[in-house]
């Protein structure tokens, strides 16, 4: 079974931390990366840049509207996500905007840095819905 | 976040916002730094035993405004904590402040409190150091260090900052529209300013003060988290992003200047220059392009060339006739110049800055870009003049060296050719 981490917190307390509490916290991901890519099971994982450089999506009377920021609302919850590559913003934006929008809204946020882990592909029967 | 040491940080980003509400509630900027700082003496010894409050910005806004209260009934402000009951029933009031904090607009509590400190009645120096004090909570001693002044001086010059914003009485009421686009713009100038304070630096003082710079782009990070569909703040960000980006290529082992053109690209912080390169492009997507937008694009072309001879000089001397356009000033004019002199040659340049010669006269950058096209034209007498007037204005020992060496080069070569 695949299981995914999600990070909260804030950035700002984040961008408020000296370079050697960063470092520490750093460590302890390295630490989970390095076990995990030794066993074989690491998958693919990322740092988000800030959301001051996100854009989100919603449907508004059938129309898709683009709004500065992040996604905020406690309401909804967080559902999936991609990792996709593109020239810009915006090209990230029209790829985001074929997907259906009745279920919430969609974040675009560039991605800071990744890795691609080790896991191979699945099998066919495993990716399907 | 059970670790003392993040305390600092939560605390360090809770207090714009804190101090902030406490301004409005108080009406007064030193009750408000006073009942902050009790606040977070509180929060010190509470919070590592009892853990930190699910939000730790309205509890400290809370306990400073009860503390605060509580020492003017005791007709004291010398109120010890050990006098205080150890646990003044604190959390529990928590859930209901939270409510109220969150109905109010708290964006208008940061700005203000910034604009406080932007008032165009301080020079430029006493604005940086005030907003370095109350906003981002530096001691008198760091700000004193950065500005390469005496603490005692910078008391004074903070106190007498304070008298004159409380003078200036700036509204404590919802702003309108109007007035909040107009204390944005002077927040904006403000930041950029605090961030060029720490960029001209060189030499000795250069690596306390690069964290002007950093506090600059925090605060300016803290304004687009406030403000997101701002596009020029999002541009002075990407812009400083893009400046901030450079910092490690700029000064040598010794602390002197290497000009853009020698910088070893290898050395730039990638991850900055792709940040600042999706704000600019988030900013330019809506359509109103600005003075910071216009300049983030032309650090971002700078940016975007792996070598020297890779910079896309005809597109950023048409982003400068963009700026000219805008904001039209001889400084401007000047660095289209040194883009023109790069497209079409230094006589073309020469022949644009030549009439701000008696505007730009003070200016070291004018004389400096001067002696340059003179030199690559073969002009050298007139070219070491130049140099010589530039030299004249240098203010900091990494600029008097760096033209010395330019001076120097040249009396060299031109003692060469005529030999």
């Amino acid at each position: 079974m695949l299981y995914s981490i999600l990070i909260y917190g804030s950035e700002a307390v984040v961008e408020a931390l000296t370079e050697a509490e960063e470092g520490a916290i750093l460590d302890k991901h390295y630490d989970l990366q390095g076990r995990l890519k030794d066993a074989g099971r690491l998958g693919p994982f990322a740092r988000l840049m800030p959301t001051t450089a996100a854009v989100t999506l919603r449907a508004d009377q059938g129309e898709t509207v683009v709004l500065d920021g992040p996604f905020a609302e406690t309401k909804e919850q967080l559902l999936g996500l991609y990792l996709i590559e593109c020239e810009s913003l915006e090209e990230a934006v029209a790829q985001a905007k074929t997907l259906p929008l009745e279920v919430g809204a969609l974040e675009v946020r560039p991605v800071h840095f990744y890795g691609l882990g080790v896991l191979p592909e699945p099998a066919p029967e495993d990716s399907t819905y | 976040m059970r670790d003392p040491a993040w305390l600092d940080a939560v605390l360090a980003t809770a207090r714009p916002r804190v101090v902030g509400a406490l301004a409005r509630h108080f009406r007064d900027l030193d009750k408000a730094e006073d009942a902050f700082q009790t606040a977070c003496l509180r929060a010190l010894s509470s919070w590592p035993a009892k853990g930190r409050p699910k939000d730790p910005v309205a509890w400290l806004i809370l306990v400073g405004r009860n503390a605060a209260i509580d020492a003017l009934r005791k007709d004291s402000r010398l109120t010890s904590l050990e006098e205080e009951p150890a646990d003044s029933a604190l959390p529990d009031v928590e859930a209901a402040t939270i409510e109220e904090l969150e109905t109010q607009d708290y964006r208008d509590d940061i700005l203000r409190l910034l604009f406080i400190c932007s008032q165009p009645a301080l020079p430029i120096a006493d604005q940086l150091a005030l907003a370095l004090k109350v906003v981002v909570g530096l001691s008198v001693k760091e700000i004193a260090r950065a500005f390469l002044v005496t603490p005692k001086a910078m008391e004074q010059r903070i106190t007498r900052a304070k008298r004159k914003v409380a003078a200036a009485g700036v509204s404590f009421e919802t702003p309108s529209l109007a007035e909040r686009a107009e204390r944005l713009a002077a927040v904006s100038t403000m930041l950029y300013l605090l961030f060029n304070e720490g960029y001209s630096s060189a030499g000795d003082s250069a690596h306390v003060r690069v964290a002007l710079c950093e506090e600059a782009i925090r605060l300016l990070r803290l304004l687009l988290r406030l403000f997101p569909g701002q596009s020029e703040v999002m541009g002075l960000l990407a812009l400083c992003l893009f400046q901030h980006a450079r910092s490690k290529a700029r000064l040598d082992a010794a602390g002197q200047i290497v000009l853009l053109e020698d910088q070893d690209r290898g050395l730039w912080a990638p991850y900055l220059i792709a940040e600042g390169r999706v704000l600019l492009e988030k900013a330019l997507l809506k359509g109103r392009p600005g003075p910071y937008q216009i300049q983030a694009a032309i650090a971002g072309v700078h940016c975007a060339a792996r070598t020297p001879e890779a910079t896309d000089w005809v597109e950023i001397e048409r982003l400068y006739r963009a700026l000219e356009q805008v904001q039209p000033s001889p400084v401007v004019t000047l660095n289209r110049a040194i883009a023109v002199s790069k497209v079409s040659g230094p006589a073309a340049a020469l022949a644009l800055i030549d009439p701000l010669a008696a505007v730009l006269d003070g200016y070291l950058y004018f004389h400096g870009a001067r002696a340059a096209l003179l030199e690559d034209l073969g002009r050298s007498s007139e070219a070491a003049a130049a140099y010589r007037k530039a030299l004249a204005l240098c203010t900091t020992p990494a600029e008097t060296a760096h033209l010395r060496q330019r001076l120097q080069d040249l009396e060299e070569k031109s003692a060469t050719l005529s030999d």
